[in-house]
């Protein structure tokens, strides 16, 4: 439905979009005991840490190959190799996930043959997994890399094993916050299933605090778990963006599966609810009965106020999705959407437009808006239109609590609608005093 | 600037540079020179340095060269502040895609070029390479000729590929790309004698803000801000001081070196952090260029600031005496905070000195006493055992050791870059007391150290 525009120009301006390896780092954060190993030069993993470090206000464990000017033209299996062996030493990894950057990727490293040959070289890591996604900053965005390196993780880590009838695996996309993926868990739990979720921030990214200073990450996903996912009856991916992660089950070891794109609106939370009814076999807890009351009543409390609202979003296009559908389901209207990367359901938004673009043509399309979403970088343009901004997506620096914002599930819902209700109820307030 | 093997030896080795001294000029300064080791390296990258040096001239435009990464995670998110235009918050960058990768990216940043002025007219713009563009041979200077000629504006390019070297190098790159296209290319409307330049002080926080006034009351004048708050034109004058002084780091000592052959300024080292350091840096200025009328009115100025100073700290100093810290900074900043520390009465146990000179290091150890630890190298397990066995009561370091200090429940100051808050001058201290005081004291230390009440161990009957 919607028409898809990229502005023709050459200079990008106040970018709205991450590179692929920054996203590759996130999904890898999500599985325990991993070290993270961009192969680059330093400065692109500086980068990327800093920005993780001031989103989640973490320790973010992150490293580099290190590749120098004449590294890069000789070729850069010294590099990796020397830091495989310099991070074992060092940290005592679990897993190590390795991805690739603009730099590595023009040189045209043969990834496949260095690790192999490492391999070879070095049969004392025989035991270490070493997962490769392929993350180059000059294509793509954020939400791609970590979706490239969901795909890698199925594609390299699981076994087959038998069947497990309660078993099921959450591939969960980078739309989710480590909140929402602890909401995700314990919804799944309540229908007695055993759930396996990738990657699983909410146990690293959290923000909690525990015994023993560590250079890798001390929760998430565990290789056990891992390796055991071939046994799930089903997979859940959340998240349009997981599919491809989910078709690899499903082809490796026939699992079948189904996206559900948004766990953010009445509608979605059912569906998935159902869904879980269906798998388990077991009615929808009365919790959640009760929680769905909730959030109608509070859809009838705050519906004055959304609308009509002109809001103007700029999102990765999965988050986009859900939000846009969000705002639509309570009567808001959507004023601008921008995103940063392809999609297939972009076309499927029911926008008229949607931009593949910058800030400077966000700033441009918002003007006329009742409300900005989008992350933090948003907060200048928010000042300069007089807008109020609710934060959402990545990075987002000049907020606390993003390891455990939750916008998923009623309960999420709900929390979201008297958010944004909030802010549309003071704007209207400071309107009716003038 | 054509960023060629010669070039960047002769900024590795720059003379004047204390790291060399020792060797005759000749050894490269280690700092720079480094080698960034496969899985240990940590830092930020030679354009992440160019960057930092450039990025507060504040009318400019800042483009980058290359695919998202370098400027889609680093937009807008550097310390400084501005007095007035907003124009250097915002990111500009050509963002390649492959097709550009394969055929080149010249085309496209000529354009981008013409398109930023067209749509911003800014003073300058500063145009950095990075790892990609250098890679497929982008010729940047050609490109930035043409594009001048064509906009009329100063198109200044800055080759500063990531994987030539660390930060510190960058800096330099910056500060070279300043003298060669910058520097000296207008002249001031005024002149006084008493006009100076302030080299590498890059005003996080608005640090530069609790110093200028001092200036202003000496008379002393700012011609060139190099860079903090600082405007294009302004820099461009800055020929024209008669002193130039650079501000706690050595990162910009080729520009001190190179503007002191070239035009005959003179240069001094100074800082602004501590009570005694203030006070040396306003009275070493009136020495090299004033007289003894300037140097009367220095001293009434500075027994005016102290005595307003101790009545400020007093309530601090009495709740921070006695206690200790670790520092765990770069380079020159090491001593001065050093000395900061000791005006509040606070003893600092160890301190890093990976990026100091042998003179800062002698200084350092003066500073520390006897007991003090000289930590060598310093990665996040090391700092915790150091503060472990000094009993340090919290770390003062850079922000990405920000959670290492606090999952190990030991209070914490932010001192680099991205801290929010300005420690120069005397306000400066007072800020920083208040906000040792705050951190130390907080009431939150005592909960997050205490055990669940289930997890305490009972006393088992029978004793
Ligand atoms: S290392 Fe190179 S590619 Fe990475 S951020 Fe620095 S300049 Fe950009």
């Amino acid at each position: 439905m919607a028409t898809i525009t990229t502005p023709r120009k050459s200079v990008a301006v106040n970018p709205l979009k991450q590179s692929q390896p920054l996203g590759a780092a996130l999904a890898f954060l999500g599985l325990k005991g991993v070290m993270p190993l961009f192969h680059g030069s330093q400065g692109c993993t500086a980068f990327a840490k800093v920005m993780l470090v001031r989103h989640f206000r973490e320790a973010i464990p992150l490293s580099t190959t290190a590749m120098t000017e004449v590294s890069t033209i000789l070729g850069g299996e010294d590099n990796v190799e020397q830091a495989i062996l310099t991070l074992v030493e060092k940290s005592k990894p679990s897993m190590i996930g390795l991805c690739t950057t603009g730099l590595t990727e023009t040189r045209g490293d043969d990834m496949t043959g260095i690790l192999q040959t490492i391999r070879k070289r070095h049969p004392e890591l025989h035991d270490l997994p070493i997962v490769f996604a392929s993350t180059p900053d000059f294509k793509g965005a954020l939400q791609d890399g970590f979706a490239a390196t969901v795909t890698s993780i199925m594609k390299e880590l699981p076994r087959a094993g038998e069947t497990r009838c309660n078993q099921i695996t959450l591939l969960i996309g980078s739309a989710f916050a480590p909140g929402d993926v602890q909401e995700i868990k314990e919804i799944v739990a309540a229908f007695g299933l055993h759930a396996i979720a990738v990657p699983d921030l909410s146990l690293s990214l959290d923000g909690h605090l525990d015994g023993d200073y560590n250079t890798v990450t001390t929760g998430g996903t565990t290789l056990a778990e891992l390796r055991e996912i071939g046994s799930s009856v089903y997979t859940l991916a959340l998240g349009e963006s997981m599919r491809a992660a989910a078709e690899t089950l499903e082809a490796q070891f026939g699992i079948p599966y189904e996206v559900f794109t948004s766990l953010s609106n009445l509608d979605a939370v059912d569906s998935f609810l159902e869904g879980l009814a269906d798998l388990s076999g077991l009615p929808v807890p009365d919790k959640y009965r009760h929680q769905r009351s909730q959030l109608q009543d509070a859809m009838l409390d705050t519906h004055f106020f959304f609308g009509r609202k002109q809001v103007s979003l700029a999102l990765e296009p999965d988050l986009l999705w859900s939000t846009v559908h969000f705002l639509q389901s309570m009567g808001a209207e959507i004023r601008a959407a921008v995103t940063t990367t392809k999609s297939p359901l972009l076309e499927q938004l029911p926008v008229e437009t949607i931009t593949i673009g910058d800030l400077e043509d966000f700033e441009q399309l918002a003007i006329g808006s009742d409300l900005l979403i989008g992350n933090s970088h948003l907060a200048a343009i928010a000042r300069r239109l007089h807008l109020p901004l609710y934060r959402l997506g990545f990075p987002i620096f000049d907020r606390l609590g993003n390891g455990q914002r939750c916008t998923v599930g009623y309960r999420g819902v709900m929390q979201l609608l008297f958010d944004l209700g909030n802010l549309f109820l003071e704007q209207e307030e400071a309107q009716t005093r003038h | 600037m054509k960023l060629t093997q010669g070039k960047i030896n002769e900024l590795l080795s720059e003379s004047a540079c204390e790291h060399n001294h020792k060797k005759d000029g000749k050894g490269k300064n280690k700092s720079c020179t480094q080698v960034a080791q496969p899985g240990a390296a940590q830092g930020g990258c030679a354009f992440d340095g160019a960057m930092i040096a450039l990025v507060p001239i504040t009318d400019a435009a800042h483009l980058v060269h290359g695919p998202i990464a370098c400027a889609g995670n680093s937009w807008g998110s550097r310390g400084s502040l501005s007095s007035g235009p907003m124009l250097y918050k915002m990111g500009f960058t050509t963002d390649l895609t492959e097709n550009e990768i394969i055929f080149g990216g010249e085309k496209k940043l000529y354009k981008a070029i013409l398109e930023i002025k067209e749509r911003y007219n800014p003073a300058a713009i500063f145009v950095y390479s990075t790892c990609v563009t250098a890679l497929i041979g982008d010729d940047l200077n050609a490109v930035c000729q043409k594009a001048a000629e064509k906009t009329g504006v100063p198109v200044v390019p800055v080759n500063s590929p990531g994987f030539i070297g660390s930060k510190n190098l960058g800096n330099r790159v910056g500060g070279e790309a300043l003298l060669e296209y910058v520097v000296g290319t207008r002249e001031p409307e005024l002149t006084t004698p008493y006009d100076i330049n302030l080299i590498g002080e890059y005003n996080i926080a608005g640090e530069l803000w609790n110093v200028l006034p001092l200036f202003q009351k000496i008379g002393i004048r700012v011609l060139g801000q190099i860079t903090g708050d600082g405007r294009y034109q302004d820099i461009a004058c800055a020929h024209r001081a008669k002193l130039n002084v650079m501000i706690c780091s050595k990162a910009l000592i080729n520009m001190a070196r190179k503007m002191e052959e070239s035009y005959g300024i003179p240069y001094i080292e100074e800082s602004f952090y501590g009570v005694e350091d203030m006070n040396r840096c306003l009275r070493n200025i009136a020495a090299k260029i004033g007289d003894s009328v300037l140097q009367g009115r220095v001293e009434q100025l500075i027994a005016s600031e102290m005595e307003k100073l101790n009545e400020a700290l007093l309530p601090y100093r009495k709740r921070l005496k006695g206690k200790r810290v670790v520092l765990y900074t770069g380079g020159v900043k090491s001593w001065s905070i050093i000395s900061a520390a000791k005006d509040l009465g606070i003893e600092v146990c160890a301190t890093s000195t990976k990026k100091s000179t042998e003179e800062d290091k002698a200084r350092i150890k003066e500073l520390l006493g006897k007991d003090g630890i000289m930590l060598e190298k310093g990665n996040a397990q090391e700092l915790l055992r150091v503060i472990a066995q000094t009993k340090a009561d919290m770390l003062i370091a850079g922000g990405r050791n920000q959670y290492t200090a606090l999952k190990a429940r030991i209070p914490f100051l932010d001192i680099n870059q991205e801290r929010h808050h300005p420690y120069a001058g005397y306000e400066g201290l007072v800020e920083l007391a208040r906000e040792l005081d705050e951190a130390l004291h907080s009431p939150v230390w005592q909960q997050i150290r205490k055990p669940a009440p289930w997890e305490i161990e009972l006393p088992s009957v029978e004793d």
